[in-house]
């Protein structure tokens, strides 16, 4: 905490607002006004779907008149989460999205903190070829490369229906790379010169000195990272067949688009799953908002 | 501990002593993880795509050694010839040209109103953010739900409700997909025009309104220049993403109905690539579709900056 790379830019945006000329006349009020209704109608089209998600998985007999967004007592069951669970293993899937998750966050922030640090404070040969085909490497769609990944890693490894092939094409996120590297330049270079004088070796500095000065980049840069493999569909979709090797984005999406017609309530059921799917993103973020300012997006995106 | 509280001052860097052989290759041994991946998964299969593409390539038993005969560019006269293929980018410029001037307009709109509240403006970041946090598949499941034929949607709209309803409507398909897309990234560029709005110095706003420009006038003439690299970014990463469409209309529309109406290019890969087993044609599509995206950015970035 005591390198606060991120406060700056956060009180920054507090005194734009209060610098502002305030007069307390009716245009200003009108104006604020106006404001408050954008931002509003904004917020409701961005958090209704999420209410409607819930109050429809808790639904027992689907209601889609107006009436139907509000909870009503009699119309109201957990049965929809015991539907999905008989249908999809709801547990294994969550084992399976973890463990693809927490096999990508793993390596990001391994060997991602190792290249961050090179990038950042070692001299080496190639150090500014390999800093510009990382930003290239971000507009490059992942989708033109999945057919040759496919055969490589379904055909050629036999990695189908595994987590390492599921992982492998998202093992290191290049912008928790380039997140790493940003707070790693902001370390003074006298400190690592002094812990080298001291006879510590770079590993050593890295873990006991660089480290904890920027834990507020690993937190972003875990989050940031958590996002892509918990929601991603396509990949682990097309390289696992199996339903018990399938995150939860894969076996609800495959519930959604097969089994669901033939269900009771398939809407409920299928609610229910998205709750589940989206519950950790969302509380995540909710817990960790702080990290996601726009501060750490811009300096990511300004280079 | 005492360390960490000093200034995070950063060290000029001329004049320090010049790492030794020893650190030299210390530096290529902490990046080579990282180049490995770079290579293994985004080199590599750059060109093998490539390759492909101009190859006859099918899928074999591993280790099989089959003759896969050099065929110029009878992939992409395929493609090209493919109606369906054709439909899909096609549907591809609708998206784009609904979703990323919509993105465009609604992320500066929202940003700037947020920029100039003060209350609230934590709720209200968090709930623009909300959707892009989000799993596509989870919110899909949302949207069908509500755009369904007897849904919420139709219901609030009563008899101006659209029939055959959204997604089955092969006017409306596409469209119904760009705002779901717009929704669901517009958090992620409010926060990067957030940003942007707090770097221009406030002192062009007093000087906009000692010139007696109003609200209005000091938006045109600050605002909008003002965040032009951010407004750069958001139009190319908008057009990067809503061009490579998947999920969507995969689930949203079944598969990219009714009748290839909201198929995808990427979508199309998919299911000539890996369902009928013809890699080397997906792989023509893919490498049109970048080409084809890299050329739309290009005119894009050109057509902003020149101003």
């Amino acid at each position: 905490m005591a390198v606060n790379t991120t406060r700056p830019a956060s009180s920054r945006t507090a005194s734009v607002g209060d610098a502002r000329p305030r007069k307390e006349t009716g245009g200003s009020r009108s104006r604020a006004a106006v404001r408050y209704g954008v931002l509003l109608i904004g917020a409701f089209v961005f958090l209704f779907p999420f209410y409607y998600m819930l109050i429809g998985s808790l639904q027992a007999e689907p209601d889609s008149s107006p009436s139907g967004a509000f909870p009503a007592p009699g119309n109201l069951t957990v049965a929809n989460y015991s539907e999905i669970d008989r249908a999809i293993d709801l547990v294994q899937s969550l084992i399976n999205s973890g463990i693809f998750t927490g096999g990508v966050i793993l390596c990001t922030v391994v060997f991602g903190l190792l290249a961050g640090y090179a990038l950042a404070q070692l001299e080496f040969r190639g150090r500014g070829v390999l800093f510009n085909t990382m930003l290239l490497v971000q507009v490059v769609p992942f989708q033109l490369l999945t057919v040759p990944l496919y055969v490589l890693i379904v055909r050629d490894y036999g990695l189908a229906d595994n987590h390492l092939g599921m992982i492998l094409p998202y093992a290191i996120n290049s912008t928790a790379v380039f997140i790493f590297r940003q707070y790693f330049l902001q370390l003074p270079r006298e400190l690592f010169d002094a812990a080298r004088i001291d006879g510590a070796g770079e590993l050593t500095i890295l873990v006991r000195v660089a480290v904890p000065l920027v834990k507020p980049a690993l937190l972003t840069a875990v989050l940031l990272t958590f996002i892509g493999p918990w929601n991603e569909f396509l990949w682990p979709f097309l390289i696992t067949k199996q339903a018990d090797m399938q995150p939860l984005a894969v076996s609800l999406a495959n519930y959604m688009s097969n089994v669901a017609a033939r269900a009771a309530n398939p809407y409920g059921a299928i609610l229910a799953g998205a709750c589940v799917l989206a519950a950790p993103a969302v509380a995540l973020f909710l817990i960790f908002q702080r990290r996601f300012v726009s501060s750490n997006l811009g300096s990511s995106v300004k280079g | 501990m005492t360390i960490s509280l000093r200034p995070p001052a950063r060290a000029p860097r001329a004049g320090r002593p010049a790492g030794g052989l020893g650190r030299q290759v210390l530096g290529m041994a902490f990046v080579t993880p990282y180049v490995l991946f770079l290579v293994a998964v985004f080199a590599y299969p750059l060109g093998f795509a490539v390759y492909m593409s101009f190859h006859d390539y099918f899928f074999t038993a591993p280790g099989a050694v089959v003759d896969r005969p050099f065929v110029g560019l009878a992939n992409y006269t395929a493609v090209l010839s493919d109606p369906a293929v054709r439909q899909s980018f096609g549907n591809i410029v609708v998206l784009l040209v609904i979703n990323v001037p919509l993105t465009v307009a609604l992320s500066l709109l929202l940003a700037t109103a947020l920029n100039a509240a003060i209350r609230f403006r934590t709720f209200f970041r968090a709930g623009y953010y909300l959707p892009y946090v989000t799993a596509s598949v989870a919110v899909v499941g949302v949207w069908r739900f509500l755009f369904n034929s007897g849904g919420l949607v139709n219901s609030a709209l009563g008899p101006l409700a659209p029939d055959p309803t959204w997604l089955v409507n092969e006017h409306l398909a596409m469209p119904t997909i760009a705002l779901f897309v717009t929704w669901k990234g517009l958090g992620f560029y409010i926060l990067l025009y957030l940003a942007a709005l707090q770097n221009i110095p406030k002192e062009l706003y007093e000087s906009a309104s000692v010139d007696g420009a109003g609200r209005w006038r000091a938006f045109w003439s600050v605002t909008v220049p003002g965040v032009r690299p951010a407004t750069v970014l958001v139009v190319l990463l908008a057009t990067v993403t809503g061009a490579n469409l998947f999920t969507e209309p995969y689930l949203l529309t079944g598969g990219g109905g009714p009748d290839g109406a909201s198929a995808s290019p990427v979508l199309l890969m998919y299911q000539r690539g890996i369902e009928q087993g013809n890699p080397d044609v997906a792989s023509a599509i893919g490498v049109i579709l970048v080409c084809g995206v890299l050329l739309i950015a290009f005119v894009q970035r050109r057509l902003l900056e020149k101003r």
